[in-house]
């Protein structure tokens, strides 16, 4: 008789932190006391807590472990799962009560706040056996559609829901999957998935199929039904290997159960599902290149009209959607459109995956209504930000998107207010960023990614941003121009307007936000020739505090420059003659600062 | 995305070139086969050489040009061959913002090898890499597969220590 399970998180993040090696070492132990009957230990997809990781969950309890390692199983077992007492020292304890200890996740501040739809198998099944997932209500919305309603009815009641896609442009799907529904079984047609994940540092899309693959491939199937496909493709990054197993899995055991292939349900409709590795270019997220390099071709834009819903893959009607979009189609058509509008604000309905990365407590992934303001997520959910810093900025729609200021904190966040505000939703990234992040240096950032990934069609994106990453590199190397400000506003709306696909025409956004808000950065930057955040190198000097420094000489021993020197001013309290840099044969390097006990050694 | 081109001599075996072949065939019948193709072909070389894109081309019945513009047009395709040892750093925005830019500054200051390239003696090799999806870890770098997470600068004279 099993009486415990043990969850452990078998996401990429959990996974890097050696979890599967954690439930290798459990099942061993297991074994050795004689419990292997009575737990079972199961892996799951990501939990949201990554940043603790690797975690574990025992159950019924609920007792919620973190920061596990290998050798701590030997005494969850022995004391836990033999004895009934968990191991305290390794329960998961929010910071603000350190006294109360969660004993169910609900509880947490972490989770408390949020609404798990697209979320709400990960962490919770195990994403390698489609029992798991039948249990949980799968495959059910499949079998309703097919036998309950008529595919009319299917697009009707997502175009109730209100659903937008998730992977960035917010376009309604209902409307989409409508564009395609024309002529059913008179013309060839394909459903795709939108897997490649591009901006770099989120994880939203990785972590769905991770812990929830079926619930993918069964909206697949119903968006077949809905506009008259009988062929899915999944367009996955490579650099992905977890999440492609589990996809190549659940595929498999999809097919086994009868829910892929023909006459799915004995209803004699058909649907199967492959898939397409993406091998790490950012604009083949855009769906016009994505369809090319599915084909098999450079994965380059291609101009629309006419859209994919016309014209798509290998020439046919295509109904493209992302990931996130897919993972709440089976709970609407199971719950119905109006519950689904019940969550959000008035344009944007349901929720949204935002990964939660950079300078916050809790990175992970959380899952919010729309319309939660940045605050609940970034001081509530996310922990805050760590070491006692101070909020700066966000940033959300990744190198397409902009910076949101610590002024718009108690902005709800839906698709409509970030684009009035410069950003936009993007598929979810959310990157925090304190008082040490430079704004300046965080717009070269993203414009070196679009530069290196711009594909070169067409040349205001190719030779736009290249010059707009010119003039921010003179700025940081310290050779800036008032004017420069002006120049760059100008080229952004250029290339924004006249770039073939929305890698360009958002390209320039992450500038213009950042002169937006922090325009006072760029001036001290250019006028003053600094870098208030103490990043720009050429903009900042190593000094020493004479007073402070001990004279012990670690910096200069490490020193690749050999440009520290000892003074003849010995502090006051001291024994040994400080030391001080030689600004001309500095190199910048840092090492001198990491060295130094007293912290003696500061940036100007 | 930018691309060097190999120095390092191209040393395919017989049992590679079938193993190449088998692939090519398997794809046969399968529309928009070139990129399929071009990745099993990259794990069966660990990379794609001129040699390995032009025995592609022939096989395939399909102009070089194209083989070699799908090859680099994708950044996971490498032209070149990975060091032994084989580093690479995320710079994706959750790491950037964390530091990750100091790391590999590091790095290439400790083995005096800039990023995106490999040693002479094909030992060591350098990348800056984007996401790799342990985000909640960043900074984090991987060598040969291996994730380390959460480093300081000061931790990669102990972590490349480990790989001699
Ligand atoms: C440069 C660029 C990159 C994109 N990257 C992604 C991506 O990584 N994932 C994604 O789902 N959509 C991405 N998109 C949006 C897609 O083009 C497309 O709108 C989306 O996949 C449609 O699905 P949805 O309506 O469900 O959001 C990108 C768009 C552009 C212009
Ligand atoms: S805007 Fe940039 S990425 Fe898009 S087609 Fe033009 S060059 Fe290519
Ligand atoms: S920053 Fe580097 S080069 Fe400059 S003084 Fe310190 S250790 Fe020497
Ligand atoms: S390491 Fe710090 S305390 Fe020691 S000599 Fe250098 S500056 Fe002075
Ligand atoms: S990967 Fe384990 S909690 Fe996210
Ligand atoms: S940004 Fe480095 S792992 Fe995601």
């Amino acid at each position: 008789m099993i009486r415990s399970h043990v969850l452990i998180c078998g996401g990429t993040g959990c996974t890097s932190s050696n979890s599967l090696k954690i439930q290798e070492a459990m099942n061993n132990e297991l074994t050795a006391m004689g419990l292997e009957n009575e737990v079972k230990v199961v892996v799951t997809g990501c939990f949201g807590l990554c940043a603790l990781g690797p975690i574990m969950i025992v159950y019924p309890e609920g007792t919620f472990y973190s920061n596990v390692t290998i050798a701590d199983v030997h005494e969850i077992v022995e004391e836990h799962l033999l004895k009934g007492r968990p191991v305290e020292r390794l329960v998961y304890h929010e910071e603000n009560e350190s006294k109360h200890h969660a004993t169910s996740l609900s509880e947490t501040t972490f989770y408390k706040k949020q609404k798990r739809i697209a979320l709400r198998n990960c962490g919770v099944i195990n994403p390698e056996n489609i029992d798991e997932y039948i249990a949980m209500d799968g495959y059910q919305a499949l079998g309703k559609v097919l036998t309950e309603m008529t595919p009319d009815d299917v697009i009707q009641t997502i175009l109730d829901s209100g659903l937008r896609g998730r992977g960035g442009g917010g376009f309604p799907t209902g409307l989409k999957w409508k564009f395609a529904s024309g002529n059913r079984g008179g013309i060839k047609k394909f459903v795709a998935c939108n897997a490649d994940e591009g901006d770099p540092g989120a994880f939203m899309d990785r972590s769905i199929l991770e812990g929830d693959p079926h619930a993918v491939l069964e909206a697949m199937a119903i968006a077949g039904y809905a506009i008259g496909a009988d062929e899915g493709y999944i367009y996955v990054r490579a650099e992905y290997p977890i999440a492609i197993k589990r996809l190549e899995i659940a595929i498999k055991q999809a097919r086994e159960y009868g829910l892929l292939g023909t006459d799915i349900f004995g209803t004699g409709f058909n649907f199967d599902i492959q898939l397409r590795f993406g091998a790490g270019a950012f604009v083949c997220g855009e769906e016009t290149a994505l369809m090319t390099s599915i084909e098999g071709n450079r994965g380059e834009p291609r101009p629309r009209p006419p859209f994919p819903a016309v014209k798509g893959l290998f020439g046919q009607p295509t109904v493209l959607n992302n990931v996130e979009t897919y993972a709440n189609i089976c709970q609407i058509i199971l719950n119905g459109a109006d519950w689904f509008k019940t969550m959000g604000t008035e344009k944007s309905k349901g929720t949204k995956v935002f990964a939660l990365g950079g300078k916050i407590t809790n990175t992970g992934l959380v899952e919010v209504p729309m319309g939660t303001t940045l605050r609940e997520v970034i001081e509530e959910i996310g922990g805050g930000i760590p070491n006692g810093k101070k909020f700066k900025a966000a940033q959300t729609g990744g190198p397409s998107g902009g910076c949101i200021p610590a002024s718009l904190i108690d902005t709800p966040i839906d698709y409509d207010n970030l684009i009035a505000i410069g950003s936009m939703m993007g598929s979810g990234g959310l990157i925090v960023m304190d008082e040490d992040t430079c704004m300046v240096d965080l717009a070269r950032f993203f414009l070196d990614f679009t530069v290196d990934e711009s594909c070169g069609k067409c040349t205001p994106c190719r030779v736009g941003t290249r010059r707009l990453l010119e003039i921010l590199d003179k700025i940081i190397a310290g050779n800036g121009e008032l004017e420069d400000l002006d120049r760059m506003e100008e080229l952004a709306n250029y290339i924004k307007s006249a770039s073939l696909c929305g890698l360009g025409q958002t390209a320039p956004n992450p500038v213009l936000s950042t002169i937006r808000y922090f325009r006072d950065e760029y001036v001290t930057h250019i006028v003053d020739k600094k870098c208030p955040a103490g990043v720009c190198k050429n903009l900042l000097q190593f000094k020493i505090d004479l007073d402070k420094c001990i004279g012990c000489g670690m910096c200069a021993k490490n020193c690749p420059a050999d440009a520290i020197i000892r003074t003849d001013y010995i502090a006051p309290g001291h024994k040994l003659a400080s030391f001080e840099i030689d600004p001309k044969k500095c190199v910048k390097c840092g090492a001198c600062m990491e060295k130094c006990k007293p912290h003696a050694i500061y940036k100007d | 995305m930018k691309k060097n081109l190999t120095t390092v001599m191209f040393r395919g075996t017989k049992e590679q070139e079938e193993q190449l072949y088998a692939v090519i065939e398997k794809y046969r019948e399968t529309p928009g086969a070139l990129m399929p193709i071009l990745q099993e072909a990259q794990e069966i070389y660990g990379y794609l050489p001129i040699e390995v894109q032009r025995m592609i081309a022939l096989r395939m019945g399909i102009s070089m040009e194209e083989v070699y513009g799908v090859a680099t047009f994708y950044s996971q395709f490498v032209l070149n061959p990975k060091g032994e040892i084989a580093i690479a750093v995320c710079l994706g925005t959750a790491c950037y913002v964390k530091g990750s830019g100091e790391i590999l500054d590091k790095i290439t200051q400790i083995l005096g090898l800039p990023a995106g390239s490999t040693t002479s003696d094909g030992k060591y090799s350098l990348e800056a890499t984007r996401c790799i999806g342990a985000c909640g870890l960043a900074p984090v770098l991987t060598i040969n597969n291996e994730v380390y997470g959460r480093l300081v600068p000061s931790d990669m004279e102990g972590i490349l220590a480990k790989y001699k």
